[in-house]
């Protein structure tokens, strides 16, 4: 008996402590604040598809290309000073040919969609092709050619796709040239870019190499011999002081990343600042409205177990909220909702188990058999039917296409399985701790038997 | 037993809500969201007084768009001061052109409070999806309950139960599809989302929590049931199960049911249409684990006894 309530009182101290560190925790300067998802906090979401009908692509190499993506967006959205911005790569599709790639860009706080998108297109994306013999004929029916698309395919005969992306790419420093003084963009690639460079310029010799910069001819330099140790040189066309600036911006650019693949813009979705603050409050009142009329439904219908499961909850609530802070999970209007959905079926667990006592009792059997056979035979009951709310939120969560189903999905399934741990240790211990052996009328009364079947026994 | 016996009655109940959900949806149809059709939304707010619509179409008219958005655009107030707007998807520069447009008086500001835009691949992409994980959540149900009542096989097969709840699951996710085509074709602006998919997910993992922990009890009645000197029959044990959770089922949809009536009157409005759906789904949900699943049960070991005594003929 002493031991038992030796636990309870260790529970409860713990939820205390839990509670404490969620509480404490949301001082503006501690790193385990609740994080909030864009509806809630206003902000930008841009998802952008990667073109990848032009590169070579083998699996890995389309990985690290969208890898490389991935890492040069934010770097640049970091340069603009974005906090907390996320930058992720998806894959969508299911059917392996046809496999799109996307990568989405979460800017909390941002609410200036030209600024957000100016951001981010502002990274240049470069390419080295390699230019037909006969440019002559083709440069006349480009010069014919009515419709984008007509050019669009004039100019893919022209040049050929070499793999030499901006993906390999080191370092780009502005050089002038020494006996014209204008300014050039010079280029180091990486190991991998270097070899690919010297076996390019090595097959090639005597052809041309044209260099694309958003997909518009930069320069058309001659291949005179292999060139090995990776070194190119962007020249021609930055005249005068304009050039010079805009050979300087390009470095930059370069600097900061260049694309490895051109992105184009899907989807966009931004949610101003008032409307995600009302959705906090909203949330927030709905939680705290939804708990209190939870906890005297309880009570009334069972009393003093009604009581000790409003303490389960109430635990049930610290450890859930503290999980949110430490894993963490971004919150979102539909994971709070997903939240209080929870709270209904955490409650369930109680619910089956406080029937099951109750039958128990009425059969007349000791109020102490009573709670310990009631636990263990309504451990099925919620063992199985939690396990398939957990499967339900493991497929939402792997099937969802957006970020506000995973976001109810992650929240759900954490609820359900903390029901499940509240349910064995919180609900069982407290219970365990106020029964008594011999029980008298009061307390049976309180437990959810009548008066009556107590003096029946 | 009243519920056994009376089973009729039920199943004429939900058979003829199921009958007027799919007449709905067949003669109204659903009308989907952007981001199953791809499309943009705009949600703006002015800083003083809200024009009048006119003015602002006039606005939206003067673009010149290709192609253009002339009529095919749809301009609704919402609050005190702020209007909705639906349209095509728009290309970045018709995007900056729309935000100007509606904002060329500067003494009383627009604030674009909500825009999202979605290319009409990526909305395929999630009606595909969605689409796929509620096939895969059912399937997975099944085979869970396969497994988990696989001790129980008299007299009903344990893989009954799992098709006996996709019925269930079935009658629970059609009524508030049909409720949607209903309301969406009286008062408009119940679409079909992301957020509803999500709601029907939800209603089915609820549903079958409610199903398993009958058909749990029925489970330990049969166990019960084995060897005693005047065995019950199946339908008096089914009966006997549902009467013995049926105080539970009701005070545990009570308590979920009053978390997400909550919700939907205080919480965000971007979550009531989501919790409308939660509402009436949860609230079927718990009528047909109580009322159908577990009558089915009997209904199938009925037509069992039915074909045995047939071929024994």
């Amino acid at each position: 008996m002493i031991k038992r309530r030796f636990w309870a009182i260790v529970l409860i101290l713990v939820s205390f402590l839990i509670g404490y560190f969620v509480y404490t925790s949301e001082n503006p300067t501690s790193k385990f604040k609740f994080k909030l998802g864009l509806d809630l906090n206003g902000g930008t979401e841009l998802v952008y598809k990667a073109d990848l009908s032009k590169a070579t692509s083998t699996p890995t190499e389309i990985t690290s290309s969208m890898n490389t993506l991935r890492d040069v967006i934010e770097r640049r959205v970091n340069a603009f000073g974005v906090s907390e911005a996320v930058v992720r790569v998806e894959r969508i599709g299911f059917t392996g040919a046809e496999s799109e790639q996307q990568l989405i860009v979460e800017l909390p706080g941002v609410t200036d969609i030209d600024k957000a998108v100016a951001m981010i297109g502002a990274t240049p994306t470069l390419d080295f092709r390699l230019v037909a013999t006969d440019t002559d004929a083709l440069s006349k029916a480009l010069a014919n050619a009515s419709t984008t698309e007509e050019k669009q395919k004039i100019t893919d005969q022209m040049f050929t796709y070499t793999g030499l992306t901006g993906r390999l790419l080191q370092k780009s420093v502005l050089e002038f040239d020494q006996t014209t003084g204008a300014a050039m963009v010079s280029l180091q690639f990486n190991s991998e870019g270097s070899d690919l460079f010297a076996k390019i310029t090595g097959e090639n010799v005597g052809k041309k190499l044209a260099i694309f910069l958003d997909g518009d001819l930069k320069s058309m330099p001659n291949i005179k011999e292999e060139i090995k140790g990776g070194n190119a040189v962007i020249s021609g066309g930055f005249n005068g002081s304009a050039g010079i600036k805009e050979a300087r911006t390009l470095v930059d650019d370069l600097n900061l990343g260049a694309l490895p693949v051109p992105i184009q813009l899907i989807s966009t979705q931004t949610i101003g600042a008032s409307l995600g603050h009302d959705a906090v409050d909203a949330s927030t009142k709905a939680g705290v409205i939804a708990f209190i009329v939870i906890a005297i439904f309880l009570i009334l219908i069972y009393r003093l177990p009604g009581l000790l499961a409003v303490v389960a909850l109430i635990i049930y609530t610290a450890i859930n909220l503290a999980l949110f802070k430490l894993i963490p999970v971004t919150l979102t209007a539909a994971g709070i909702a997903a939240f209080i959905l929870s709270i209904g079926m955490a409650v369930d667990a109680n619910i089956l188990i406080f029937e099951r006592m109750k039958e128990e009792i009425k059969r007349g059997r000791e109020l102490g058999d009573a709670v310990s056979e009631g636990f263990h035979r309504a451990w099925t009951s919620i063992r199985d039917s939690n396990t398939s709310s957990m499967i339900t939120a493991v497929i939402l969560y792997m099937f969802s296409s957006t970020s506000v189903v995973k976001g109810f999905a992650l929240v759900f399934f954490i609820g359900v399985a903390v029901s499940m741990f509240t349910a064995i240790t919180a609900s069982r211990t407290l219970l365990l701790a106020i029964k008594h052996d011999k029980a008298g009328r009061v307390l049976t009364f309180l437990f959810g038997g009548s008066f009556k079947n107590s003096n029946n026994k | 037993m009243f519920i056994v016996k009376n089973r009729k009655i039920f199943y004429t109940f939900s058979i003829i809500l199921v009958v007027i959900s799919i007449t709905a949806l067949s003669v109204w149809g659903l009308s989907f969201g952007i981001d199953f059709k791809g499309g943009t939304s705009v949600e703006f707010q002015y800083s003083v007084s809200r024009p009048s619509i006119d003015v602002v179409k006039a606005e939206i008219d003067s673009l010149s768009f290709e192609p253009t958005i002339k009529g095919s655009y749809n301009l609704v107030p919402t609050g005190d001061k702020g209007y909705i707007l639906n349209l095509r998807t728009l290309t970045e520069p018709e995007r900056s052109n729309l935000t100007s447009a509606i904002s060329s008086n500067v003494a009383n500001s627009v604030e674009i409070k909500k825009f999202n835009s979605v290319g009409p691949t990526l909305g395929q992409e999630a009606a595909i999806k969605s689409l796929i994980s509620i096939i895969l959540v059912i399937l997975c149900i099944v085979i869970f309950l396969t497994f988990a009542f696989r001790k129980v096989s008299q007299p009903v097969a344990s893989w009954k139960y799992g098709v006996i709840s996709i019925v269930a699951l079935c009658h629970d996710i059609i009524i508030p599809t049909g409720v949607f085509a209903i309301l969406n074709h009286f008062y408009h602006g119940y679409e079909v989302d992301t957020l509803f998919v999500t709601a029907i997910l939800v209603i089915l993992g609820f549903s079958i929590h409610d199903t398993i922990v009958v058909f749990d009890r029925v489970r330990e009645n049969l166990r019960n049931n084995n060897g005693i000197k005047n065995p019950k029959t199946f339908e008096e044990i089914v009966g006997a199960s549902i009467s013995q959770t049926f105080i539970r089922s009701i005070n545990t949809s009570l308590t979920t049911l009053i978390a997400i009536l909550v919700v939907f009157l205080v919480g965000p409005v971007a979550t009531r249409n989501f919790t409308l759906t939660l509402l009436v789904g949860i609230f079927f949900g718990t009528y047909s684990s109580i009322f159908i699943g577990s009558n089915l049960l009997v209904t199938v070991e009925a037509w069992q006894r039915k074909s045995l005594v047939k071929s024994k003929k």
